[in-house]
């Protein structure tokens, strides 16, 4: 009779441990959803409405922010750029830090560890010098408000941070499996390409993941390098200060707009987060 | 694990190389050019030597805005890593939970920088926010334009709400890669939690935090936007840091030899600092993992 009880007590000890700690995660993602609650309640509301009064929700619905943004070329425009850019920096930086991650975790050759962290020093710099000559840079090669500029100066910091990522998950494989594959006759690219990929799929998720995230909330360079044919949309949403100031109902629905395309991307990630990471370099 | 030696590895290499050389090497050049030579318009320019260094490393206010800088990123780091940790240690391990926790994580990560700002300005504006109201509500009158303390403490509820997330993913990807035949042995030697998290978990998270620590360094030691947005480095000088100094001087006052002299210290400041975390992380309880 007493073990029983005391097993129980044990279950419910548990069981409080769980709620106490679900009690904890709710309570702060609470906290972090308010930000983007109060942008969502601004955004159903007019600018006259939210600017006179105090509101926890949108009393008088109105879509009118939403339906401007959809209708009206030079905002939605803003979108289709920042989309092309994003994802062509994603294609670029997989594209090539899948083969220099591969060298990273496999092989040792003259200056690997000073190439992986020279790579990581191009994180590390102010941009607002930068500014002026990377200009002068894109325009010698007549790049200026073009999309392919802003992918390429994004590679600037995504590049090494793929290289990385991708590096942890390509160690957490054992190099058997590659010395197998070439025994059983695969040339590198075969075995690349139908053997390997496979393998790191999850990394390559994750990856892809924060290089669309750092490209997309990135502004300075995206700005310096366009300016109207590759606009993208977080430099159209500095255009909604006017003379009577922000339109902040405007502005809401555009930065609710924003985070949509980067929560799909994860949505497709998300069961990949968790494998990987932890091994390798670093 | 014993690599390969192989010199034709930087064929693989070689892509990457190229194409981040293509963006940074002409450009940096250009700067240190720039710290080197007085300019007063195309063609017109002067060889000045060091001078900009001497006149950037003697300016009081640039040591102002470095110790605000060091102290803001210090508090980033000790606030965000450690409340990163313990909230991917309390998420769910599986199931719809996990997914739903990873989403809503990731939604302050994908705002554009700019519009974080604008939006903490409404939010904490007293008359229509809800954050501002609310601690006009309790009796605290909230105004971060006017007082030092609570733009700073403003400042740090954007900074920990916007980026914690990012430690959260990574920590929790590192949690999740770890086996659970170490959770099942600890659990037959009757380990206690902390004794779990101080010799199972914290170990194998080490390459995960290391990602983290660098990241989160480098990008609050930078940063620009959201500050420059929601406080203008005001009230006063309060709130100005490095990055907002340095385009004060360089768009402000247009004056391109010391604002290229200054980048290039700041450059090497972060270098120096991230080779430093580098180090130590690499090195740090090597043996446990």
């Amino acid at each position: 009779m007493i073990s029983i009880k005391t097993e129980n007590f044990h279950k419910r000890g548990d069981m409080m441990k769980i709620k106490k700690r679900s009690i904890a995660l709710i309570f702060y993602f609470v906290l972090l959803m308010l930000p983007i609650y109060w942008m969502l309640n601004m955004s159903l509301r007019t600018n006259a409405d939210i600017l006179t009064t105090f509101s926890l929700y949108p009393e008088d619905i109105t879509f009118a922010n939403y339906i401007k943004i959809f209708t009206d070329s030079s905002w939605y425009s803003g979108y289709i750029n920042s989309i092309i850019y994003v994802s062509m920096n994603t294609i670029i930086s997989l594209l090539t830090a899948l083969p220099a991650a591969y060298a990273f975790s496999r092989y040792r050759f003259v200056g690997d560890s000073q190439m992986f962290f020279w790579l990581l020093t191009n994180r590390m710099a102010p941009a607002a010098v930068f500014l002026l000559p990377f200009f002068q840079l894109y325009s010698t090669f007549g790049l200026i408000d073009t999309h392919i500029a802003v992918a390429l100066a994004h590679c600037l910091f995504n590049v090494p941070l793929a290289v990385w990522i991708l590096e942890g998950f390509m160690s957490g494989i054992p190099r058997e499996i590659d010395e197998t594959a070439y025994i059983d006759g695969y040339s590198f690219a075969g075995f690349f390409i139908t053997v390997f990929m496979p393998l790191i799929r999850a990394g390559v998720g994750v990856t892809a993941f924060f290089c669309f995230m750092f490209s997309w909330v990135e502004l300075l360079f995206a700005r310096t390098l366009t300016t109207t044919v590759a606009k993208p949309i977080a430099a159209t949403m500095t255009r909604t200060v006017s003379a009577t100031g922000l339109d902040w109902g405007l502005l809401s629905a555009a930065g609710i707009l924003t985070i949509v395309p980067g929560a799909l991307v994860i949505w497709f990630v998300r069961n990949h987060m968790a494998k990987g990471f932890a091994m390798g370099r670093v | 694990m014993n690599k390969w030696e192989d010199n034709r590895a930087w064929f693989l290499v070689l892509p990457v190389f190229l194409v981040v050389a293509f963006s940074a090497i002409l450009p940096l050049m250009t700067v240190v050019n720039y710290s080197i030579q007085d300019i007063f318009g195309p063609g017109e320019r002067v060889f000045v030597g060091l001078e900009w260094f001497r006149e950037v490393l003697a300016d009081v206010r640039l040591h102002e805005a470095l110790m605000r800088q060091f102290l803001f990123s210090a508090l980033v780091l000790l606030i965000e890593i450690p409340l990163g940790i313990g909230i991917a240690l309390l998420m769910p391990k599986k199931g719809w939970g996990a997914s739903l926790s990873l989403v809503l994580m990731a939604l302050p990560l994908l705002i554009p920088w700019n519009v974080i700002g604008t939006i903490w300005i409404v939010f904490t504006r007293p008359d229509i926010g809800l954050l501002g109201s609310l601690i006009n509500g309790m009796g605290i009158p909230f105004d971060h334009t006017a007082s030092p303390i609570q733009a700073w403490i403003t400042l740090m509820l954007m900074e920990v709400w916007h980026w914690t997330p990012l430690v959260v993913l990574l920590a929790y990807a590192g949690l999740r890669a770890i086996p659970e035949a170490y959770f099942q042995a600890a659990k037959i030697d009757g380990a206690s939690a902390w004794a779990v998290f101080r010799y199972i978990q914290l170990p194998k998270m080490r390459g995960v935090l290391t990602i983290a620590i660098l990241l989160r360094f480098m990008d609050s030691f930078l940063i620009y936007a959201e500050p420059f947005v929601l406080t203008g480095g005001g009230p006063g000088n309060t709130t100005t840091f490095l990055s907002i100094y340095l385009v004060k001087i360089a768009v402000g006052q247009f004056d391109l030899g010391p604002a290229a002299a200054f980048s290039l210290i700041y450059f090497l400041i972060v270098l120096l600092l991230s080779w430093l975390f580098y180090q130590v992380l690499q090195n740090v309880g090597r043996g446990e993992a």
